[in-house]
């Protein structure tokens, strides 16, 4: 288990990340969440030993291993940028690191054989790098990773560089990996729905603090406050700030929604309520839909679904509809809000509530 | 702005090319519409920043000639072409304020300076950087700079065509929201001739009017994001839009039926492929039902995506990835239906359609 008791980092009398508390299992994946500068390279950096935290310690497997040094611990880092040997084949590029520590021959074969196997590398053996497609070599630099068998492994946004299919097909490939081998994976993204296709848990970061921890979909269904649930939504979240009186939302004294069934118990007063832009529609859904008004600024067809940006009563929102709705910029719609998906948050900006379904 | 004749484009990197495997770029054969917004849009290698590069002059095609508007400009230099680009890095003057980065595309034309400052505030209301006008580049963020380069590449309003290559790499996706939607609303408002090179479906889809599927070297499909979506004219189409992409499942055509292993679907017209083509039946996982009815599926896993789960189970012997909404229930006897009207069948890889 890797562990971060309290540890802090400060750069020039600034808090890259402020004291965090976080516990890695061993066999998990944990992805780190948050846009740039959130502080997801800081923290492996901490986790791996290239930087010593300025306040508190890191424990793996119960021993502090806060002053050692990166070399002396067992871990494997990729990066953005495919990092191979040039000059060596994938075969070598892979076997690089046992060649290092001194494995046998046999040993070493058998361990390039079945990472190759496992990320599908085992036709480019005998290639260099730069004759692969970027898919290749990152995955030439995954399988020197694994090999390493490293106790932990630090990804900092490995698929950042890739195609789009391509990260899709190794974000597919990824769980699988990482269930085999047993080490403890940190996964550190931008991107809201590539921790959702990774599944495992999520840590989210904002401006150096780790937000909330837990396994991935809870985290996403049920955000402890409104820097979690802004930091895990792409497309990003609608918001509206209203003020709860008995059975209803309100601003400026009219009526806006009424209260949903699993906000009842909530005190009276302002709240701000937020939502995906898939519980919008442009036709009632549910039983529990509520109608509002909105009008239309650009519509964004993908295909098969339309994001339908809008302005409700001065608020920027997004609908994401199903089908395909081109309508023009201005125009007056009826929207309805299904409003079981509804989550209300304090004006400290804690969460009240997040949906009916938590 | 301008309409872009591309009139039997075709271009090799290495001298004397015999095959179309030599051709990094096999034939383009085109007009795209004064005030069209299109998107080109495949993986990497497949010729769609080749094809970007002929057009803004920075590549002389092999064969074939460009024309804006009518007018040949095969030989014409980039800066000769009245062309605005916008890169996938910043390229902006560090020393510069960001005011006078965004300035600098009009005051080289000699525009009015009043003319010039109304036109640089609305961009930077555009971008957001209203706040930093007076700040030196130097020193901004990844993402500031490259807002900047977008700024700078729709401040001036005469020019024949905006070309982006992946402009929006560098931005984190909340931004990248906003400046997707204000680039459409942009170009609704003043209609640009806008051509865009992305491998981002959803860049694509939304920004485009028109989406250039590029593979290997030649355009595989244009169309709206609809037909894209409903019809891709390739199993690549099908594959490369989409996430997950289409199911591709190996079929024998009989008639107006279609066998899958021991499974028959009937279809309302009759498929036709010459004798021994590679014929396959495509259906997007959006458009497979799972319930009680139906032929029988095993389901290997569901993945909870948040907004929809995805189901990936065996059909038939072959692998198929269903999507359902987030309530949604998956009985434990599963079964599948496929939407008729979803159906697309493929002989050699290029959709067969009604038409035979």
């Amino acid at each position: 288990m890797l562990e971060l008791r309290n540890a802090a980092k400060m750069v020039g009398g600034e808090y890259h990340i402020h004291a965090t508390n976080l516990a890695f299992e061993k066999g998990t994946l944990n992805v780190l969440l948050g846009p740039t500068l959130s502080g997801k390279t800081s923290l492996m950096r901490l986790m791996a030993g290239l930087d010593r935290p300025t306040s508190g310690s890191v424990h793996f497997d119960g021993v502090d291993v806060t002053g050692m040094p990166v070399q002396k611990r067992n871990v494997a880092m990729v990066y953005q940028q495919f990092i191979n040997y040039p000059a060596l084949t994938v075969y070598e590029n892979i076997a690089s690191p046992m060649r290092i520590s001194g494995k046998d021959t046999a040993t070493i074969d058998r361990e390039v054989r079945k990472a190759a196997e496992l990320l599908r590398l085992t036709p480019y053996l005998d290639r260099t790098p730069l004759n692969l497609s970027g898919g290749q070599q990152q995955r030439t630099a995954l399988a020197r990773a694994l090999v390493k068998n490293a106790s932990l492994v630090l990804m900092d946004e490995p698929l950042a560089n890739l195609d789009y299919k391509l990260r899709e097909e190794l974000r597919a490939e990824l769980p699988r990996i990482f269930a085999q081998s047993g080490a403890i994976f940190v996964y550190a993204t931008t991107e809201p729905s590539e921790a959702l296709l990774l599944g495992g848990n999520t840590a989210t970061l904002s401006e150096g603090h780790v937000t909330q921890f837990g396994p991935t979909i809870a985290v996403y269904r049920n955000p402890l406050d409104l820097v979690t649930a802004k930091t895990f939504a792409d497309p990003p979240l609608n918001f509206m700030d209203v003020i709860k009186a008995g059975g209803s939302f309100q601003r400026q004294g009219a009526d806006i929604l009424p209260v949903p069934a699993h906000l009842d118990d909530m005190a009276d007063g302002p709240v701000t309520i937020a939502f995906h832009p898939h519980h919008l529609a442009l036709s009632p859904q549910t039983q529990t839909a509520a109608k509002l008004q909105a009008r239309t600024q650009v519509s964004e067809i993908t295909g098969s679904e339309s994001f339908v940006h809008m302005d409700f009563d001065g608020v920027r929102w997004v609908m994401l509809a199903h089908g395909i709705h081109n309508i023009d910029p201005d125009t007056e719609v009826d929207i309805y809000l299904d409003t079981r998906h509804v989550m209300a948050f304090g004006t400290d900006g804690r969460a009240i509530a997040t949906g009916a379904k938590a | 702005m301008a309409r872009i004749t591309l009139d039997h484009i075709r271009h090799a990197y290495g001298p004397n090319p015999k095959s179309d495997a030599d051709y990094a770029l096999r034939e383009v054969d085109h007009e795209w519409r004064d005030g069209g917004a299109y998107a080109l849009l495949g993986p990497s290698g497949c010729g769609k920043t080749t094809l970007l590069n002929i057009i803004s002059g920075l590549l002389q095609p092999s064969h074939g000639r460009i024309l804006f508007d009518g007018q040949d400009v095969t030989n014409l230099s980039t800066q000769a072409r009245n062309i605005a680009q916008v890169f996938q890095f910043p390229v902006i003057y560090d020393t510069m304020t960001v005011y006078d980065n965004l300035a600098f595309p009009l005051r080289n034309r000699r525009v009015p300076e009043p003319e010039v400052d109304r036109r640089v505030r609305d961009i930077l209301e555009m971008i957001d950087l209203g706040g930093m006008a007076k700040r030196k580049a130097q020193g901004l963020t990844a993402d500031q700079k490259q807002k900047i380069s977008l700024g700078r590449g729709l401040v001036r309003n005469d020019v024949n065509a905006i070309l982006f290559d992946e402009p929006l790499t560098v931005i984190d996706p909340h931004m990248k929201w906003v400046l997707r939607s204000q680039l459409k609303r942009l170009h609704k408002q003043f209609g640009f001739t806008m051509v865009y090179v992305t491998h981002d479906q959803t860049e694509a889809l939304t920004f485009a009017d028109k989406v250039v599927v590029m593979y290997e070297g030649q355009i595989v499909q244009i169309g709206t994001p609809a037909e894209l979506f409903e019809r891709p004219s390739h199993t690549f189409v099908g594959y490369f839009i989409g996430s997950p992409g289409m199911n591709v499942l190996p079929v024998q055509l009989q008639g107006n039926a279609v066998r899958i292993g021991s499974e028959t679907l009937s279809l309302d017209y009759a498929p036709q492929a010459a004798a021994g083509a590679k014929t396959e039946l495509g259906i997007r996982p959006e458009f497979v039902n799972i319930g009680r009815e139906g032929m029988p599926v095993t389901v290997n896993r569901v993945e909870d995506i948040g907004r929809q789960k995805i189901v990936r189970a065996t059909f038939a012997g072959q692998p198929i990835a269903i999507v359902v909404t987030e309530d949604s229930e998956i009985p434990a006897d599963a079964r599948v239906t496929f939407d008729p009207a979803a159906i697309n069948i493929y002989a050699n890889s290029w959709r067969v359609g009604r038409e035979g």
